[in-house]
This record gives C-alpha cells, sequence and structure tokens, in this order.
C-alpha cells in the first residue's frame, strides 16, 4: 500500500476498518448482484418505486453521508457513525457488508456479513444502478479505484522511456501545447528532467496544489514520471 | 526529427523511382476514419504522426471548416467570436500525410472491409474507426424534427444551428421568453445546456434585462447543478426558471409554427425555444451494425468495438462505461485507440489505457467552473477511479483561473486535434 493509498483510506474511512477496497480491475457484476440482492429485499427496497422499510431505501447511496436517509429513524450507532464522518462509497460499502458490525457496532442491521469479495463487488455493482451514473454526472461517486501503477512489474523496468513518455505525454497534450504556449496553462516542454520530475511528486504527493495536477500526477508512478520528464525534455527527438 | 523523419520520407519519393512508392503504398496497412472531430481528427493525427509514414490514414468528414460544439455556448454569450471555433483539415493533409476526404460515409462492407462514400467511392480498410458524434432519436420531443430546426434550433452540433440560435436571442422582443428543452440522460456535454442557459442570460442581461428563460427538463437533477444555481442566483437573479419533472418537464410537445411548447398540458408562449431532443450515436454506426440500442458498445482497453474487432468507436456515439459523452473524453479515447491500433498493425509497443476528462464550465464573466476524473478500465466497462469538481463559493480570483485555464485548455485541444 502507498502512500496515497494510505491516505485515501484516512480520508474517505475516517478511523473506520477496512476491507478490500474494489480495485480497477475487480468490479462486480450488477445481473448477479440483483439476484444477491435478494438477501436484502427483507429489509432494503431500492429503485424507482422504492420507500424506507425496516431498513432505508437504498437508491443514490454512493457518495452520501452514512444515516441522512430523509423520514428513516436510525440507530443511535448509525447516527454517531454518519456524524464522525462515515460516507458511502465502494470502498466503505465493501468493509461494511463484510461485517456491518465491524464497522457500525451496535448497528439494528441483522446482517451477519458477506465473506465472498466477488459477491459484494456484484451487490456493489448492483447497488451502482441506483445512484447518479459518472457518464452522466462526471461529479459523482468513482466506481473503482486507481491502479496504483508503481505496483506494474511491466512499467517497473522502464526506466526514464521517452518512447512510454511520449504515449504518456498525450494526456498532457490535451492542456499543456505540445509546441509550447502558454494560455492560461503553462508551457511544460523543454524542462529540464529533474525540474519536471520535482513538479510532478510534488503533485504526487499534494504539497503542491491543482486539482487537475493532483489527479493526473496521483496516479502516475515514478517510472512513468521518469518517462515523461525523458520525453519533454526533448520532444523534438 | 519526427519532422526530418517525414521530410526525409517526401523528399526519398520524390527521388526515387514511382513504381517503387506505389508498391510500398499497396503494402501498408490502411486506417480509415470516419468523422473529423475531437475523437476522430486527434485518433488520425496521432496514428499518422506515431507511425511515421507506415500507416495510410483517410479522414473522412463532410465539413470543410469544423466548429467546435465545445466552447459555442461563450459565443452565445459573447465571449468568442464564430470564427474563432472554426477548423480546418489543411495541417492534418500538409503535415501529417492523412488523405482528407471531405464526403460523407454512407456504407460499411464488414466483410469485404470496405466502407462507401456518397460519392460512390469505396475505401478499403485494416481497421476502421468510427467517431461519428450524435444524431437525435425520432420522436424524443413530440412536434419537433430536424424540418423545423431552423424555428427551434437544437445548437447541438456546431456552426450554422448555433449562428441561428444567437441570432434569435438577439432578435428576442423586450421582456420576451427563452425557452430550452432539456435532453434526457444519457447526451453529449453534460453541464453543455446549463452553461448554455448561464450564456444566454449573460447576453440577455446586456440587451434584454427583463427577458426570461424557461428550462424544461425531464431530468431531476443535472451536472454541477450546486454551481450554476448558485451562479444563477447571483448574476441573473429572477431571470432563469427550470420545470424539472414533478412539475412535467417530462411531458413536453412543441408547435414551432405557433411557436408554443405544451408543458404537461398548460400551453406556454415562447420567443425563441432550443429543443435538445433525446440522442443517439451518429447514424453511420448504426448502419454499420455496431450499436445495441442507442449506443455503440466498445472495450474498455481499446475503444474496439464488441461487435466487431477491425471496428472502434470513439466519443459520443460509444458505449464505455463511465466517461461522460464529452470532447475531451474522446480526445483521451483516440489516443488509447491510435496506440492500440498501431501496435496491431505495425507491432509498435502498446501502453496500458489511461482515460480523463474535464468539463469547464463558464456561468458569467471570469466566473468558471470544472468537474474531472480519471478513469481505467475494467472487465466491465471504463470506471472512474478518482475526480474533482469546483466548490460552492469559491472566491473570484479562483473562478477567474479557472476560465482562463479552460482558454487554455481550448488551444490545447485544438492543437492536438489539428495540429
Amino acid at each position: 500500500m502507498t502512500a496515497r493509498t494510505a491516505s485515501l483510506t484516512v480520508a474517505l474511512v475516517a478511523g473506520f476498518g477496512l476491507a478490500g477496497p474494489a480495485p480497477a480491475d475487480d468490479i462486480g457484476d450488477a445481473a448477479r448482484g440483483e439476484a444477491l440482492f435478494g438477501l436484502c429485499k427483507g429489509c432494503h427496497q431500492v429503485g424507482a418505486d422504492a420507500s424506507n422499510r425496516i431498513g432505508p431505501i437504498l437508491n443514490n447511496i454512493f457518495g452520501r453521508r452514512a444515516a441522512t436517509v430523509e423520514g428513516f429513524r436510525y440507530s443511535k450507532a448509525f447516527d454517531r457513525a454518519g456524524s464522525k464522518g462515515l460516507e458511502w462509497h465502494a470502498d466503505t460499502l465493501h468493509a461494511f457488508l463484510e461485517s456491518p458490525r465491524a464497522i457500525v457496532p451496535g448497528t439494528r442491521m441483522s446482517f451477519r456479513g458477506m465473506d465472498d469479495a466477488q459477491e459484494r463487488a456484484d451487490l456493489i455493482a448492483y447497488l451502482r444502478t441506483f445512484s447518479a451514473s459518472p457518464a452522466n454526472y462526471p461529479e459523482s461517486d468513482p466506481t473503482a479505484r486507481p491502479t496504483d501503477h508503481d505496483l506494474d512489474p511491466a512499467i517497473l523496468a522502464i526506466e526514464g522511456d521517452a518512447e512510454y513518455g511520449a504515449y504518456l505525454s498525450s494526456e498532457c497534450t490535451t492542456c499543456h501545447q505540445a509546441k509550447g504556449g502558454d494560455e492560461g496553462i503553462p508551457s511544460i516542454v523543454y524542462w529540464p528532467e529533474e525540474d519536471f520530475v520535482v513538479a510532478m511528486h510534488a503533485y504526487k504527493t499534494g504539497s503542491r496544489t491543482h486539482p487537475v495536477m493532483n489527479m493526473v500526477a496521483g496516479r502516475l508512478g515514478e517510472e512513468e514520471i521518469a518517462a515523461l520528464a525523458a520525453y519533454f525534455a526533448a520532444p523534438d527527438d | 526529427m519526427k519532422f526530418n523523419r517525414r521530410t526525409f520520407v517526401a523528399t526519398a519519393g520524390a527521388v526515387l523511382a514511382a513504381p517503387m512508392v506505389q508498391a510500398a503504398a499497396h503494402g501498408m496497412p490502411r486506417v480509415v476514419v470516419v468523422g473529423g472531430g475531437a475523437g476522430g481528427a486527434t485518433a488520425a493525427r496521432y496514428i499518422a504522426k506515431d507511425s511515421k509514414g507506415e500507416i495510410d490514414v483517410t479522414l473522412i468528414e463532410p465539413s470543410r471548416t469544423y466548429y467546435t460544439c465545445f466552447f459555442s455556448n461563450l459565443y452565445l454569450g459573447g465571449f468568442r467570436e464564430l470564427d474563432s471555433l472554426a477548423h480546418t483539415y489543411g495541417t492534418l493533409a500538409s503535415e501529417y500525410g492523412i488523405n482528407v476526404v471531405h464526403d460523407y460515409a454512407v456504407g460499411v462492407d464488414r466483410d469485404a472491409k470496405t466502407v462507401t462514400l456518397a460519392s460512390g467511392a469505396s475505401l478499403p480498410y485494416d481497421k476502421l474507426i468510427l467517431s461519428p458524434g450524435i444524431d437525435f432519436v425520432d420522436g424524443a420531443v413530440p412536434g419537433w424534427d430536424v424540418s423545423v430546426q431552423n424555428k427551434m434550433p437544437h445548437a447541438f452540433k456546431a456552426g450554422s444551428q448555433t449562428e441561428l440560435l444567437k441570432a434569435q436571442v438577439m432578435a428576442m422582443p423586450e421582456g420576451g421568453t427563452f425557452a430550452m428543452i432539456a435532453p434526457p440522460n444519457p447526451y453529449r456535454c453534460p453541464p453543455g445546456p446549463y452553461e448554455r442557459v448561464s450564456m444566454v442570460a449573460w447576453q440577455l442581461k446586456q440587451t434584454n434585462p427583463t427577458a426570461k428563460i424557461l428550462i424544461v427538463d425531464p431530468k431531476e437533477k443535472f451536472s454541477k447543478q450546486g454551481l450554476f444555481e448558485e451562479g444563477w442566483q447571483k448574476h441573473y437573479g429572477g431571470m432563469i426558471e427550470r420545470i424539472g419533472p414533478d412539475f412535467g418537464g417530462n411531458n413536453v410537445s412543441v408547435d414551432a409554427d405557433a411557436m408554443t411548447i405544451d408543458i404537461d398540458g398548460s400551453v406556454e408562449n415562447v420567443d425563441v425555444c432550443n429543443v435538445i431532443p433525446a440522442m443517439k450515436a451518429g447514424h453511420i454506426a448504426e448502419v454499420a451494425g455496431v450499436t445495441d440500442g442507442n449506443w455503440a458498445p466498445v472495450n474498455p482497453t481499446d475503444m474496439s468495438s464488441k461487435a466487431d474487432p477491425d471496428i472502434y468507436v470513439l466519443g459520443d456515439a460509444s458505449q464505455q462505461g463511465d466517461m461522460p459523452k464529452s470532447g475531451f473524453s474522446a480526445n483521451s479515447q483516440a489516443k488509447v485507440c491510435a496506440n492500440a491500433i498501431r501496435g496491431a498493425l505495425t507491432e509498435s509497443r502498446v501502453f496500458p489505457a489511461k482515460y480523463t476528462n474535464t468539463c469547464w464550465s463558464l456561468i458569467a464573466v471570469d466566473d468558471g467552473v470544472k468537474v474531472g476524473a480519471s478513469y481505467e478500465p475494467t472487465e466491465e466497462k471504463i470506471a472512474s477511479v478518482e475526480g474533482f469538481v469546483s466548490q460552492t463559493g469559491e472566491d473570484a480570483a479562483l473562478r477567474k483561473a479557472t476560465y482562463e485555464e479552460s482558454v487554455g485548455w481550448y488551444a490545447g485541444i485544438t492543437a492536438d486535434m489539428f495540429g
């Protein structure tokens, strides 16, 4: 687990225990999840005509603070968890579904938990279909966790690879002009490699702040940053 | 070096015997790209640029002058000239050697691997990229079809429609009503209709301050809603009214001759009516048989069609998962696709897919906001993994910087598309 994943975990879970969040390559199957939802139906409803029953309605759960469904009377335990900052995302739902009482001690939810990570992923994928879709509402909750490219052995083997940097640079040149130019967005061509690496790591760790750059740099591995630096130092080669 | 290499190839072609060049050209793998927008132009340029003459690239685009849909709202608001949104394909032809054909693609024979043009010509391909943008769903708004689009413009394909809509806004009677029929999900540019409302409001505030804006919306909510509503209150208090589905916004029909709209049985007279109907993939995707319902499903790792491994679908027409339909998304998908196609045709290195999107919107002068996310391929779909969005209550300096950033982005992406 890298520093970035750790800080995300702290930010999202705010002190609650955490099972494995769904990584980007492990999204569940919503159709299988629909069948599994049979386990929840006794207490929860979801969909167009859903209402609060024994448990709260599960529409629009992604990105929502826990214990905030209007008109539902929560246990003290859940109210407390919500006010302490528990929010529902793919990772917190995974942890909760694995062991509800471990995450919210004192919850009235009688479900003991779901051991199989794939089943949890399937159920979460099904629930996701009743929350805002990122395709229609780009600001809505992400559906997966970024892959950590530092861990990819194929990329670990690459060092300051300018050809890989040229490919990666296409993400940069949507905004930063490939031929230089400085109009609202700074030029990034012909930088000394070291300066480039320092700047990108500052965005990656968050010590320099800019939402776009923090996001872009955050998912670049060290070798990828080196590759970009090699490419942008001499983009014409 | 890229430039030098190209120069060298050109020189060699001129000096060496013609038959040899012909033979080389015939043996070259061929990519045909349909649609010269953010997806197609980018893909054509990257394949031509990075293959350094090893792949024969043809770009089919009916328009000689392309007007970007992104930033066209800023023209409505008076922040851009229409000419500043116009782009041509000369650089793609002259600097990158792309064969630019201004014609309509009307047929795809997937067995013979050919594309037929309206002129009757037939172009063979090894790999075909379809990036046709959107068309409108027939009957989506009763009373509206493209035959009345001059009375009630959509202006969701930029150019003459955008110009027409602006002329209508400028000709509104004092205190008149501008109505927008907003589209259902999913559609091109999620914040687009609401940025448009902001820009029309900005224009009317200068020239017709007692005018009203009425949004008829089938959706319960919309992208950046909190940011837009805060901005509308701040800059245009009282001018804009939105009727959502709770009050009949999902039950609307229009009469273009009478210039009326019927909202759940209640008829309103309007002076301008911007109808943005439900959307589907550009027609050629359906003709090629790669659509399932309104959109063309694709594989998340390389944007190849789920129906045909030699066809790729980019941008608005594709159904890929979590990415919004936007020019930024199409441009991002095009680069992943270009890398994959080069790998398949010339055995160049194929790198892992990464996708990004950011949508900037202008609410009033120097009041810009943005929303963005990064995406990765999974087995199921392209999944969002991280994102950010502007916050309500941000200070004026940050909003101004965000707007300036969007201007820089426009320069960047158009250079990335057209060279």
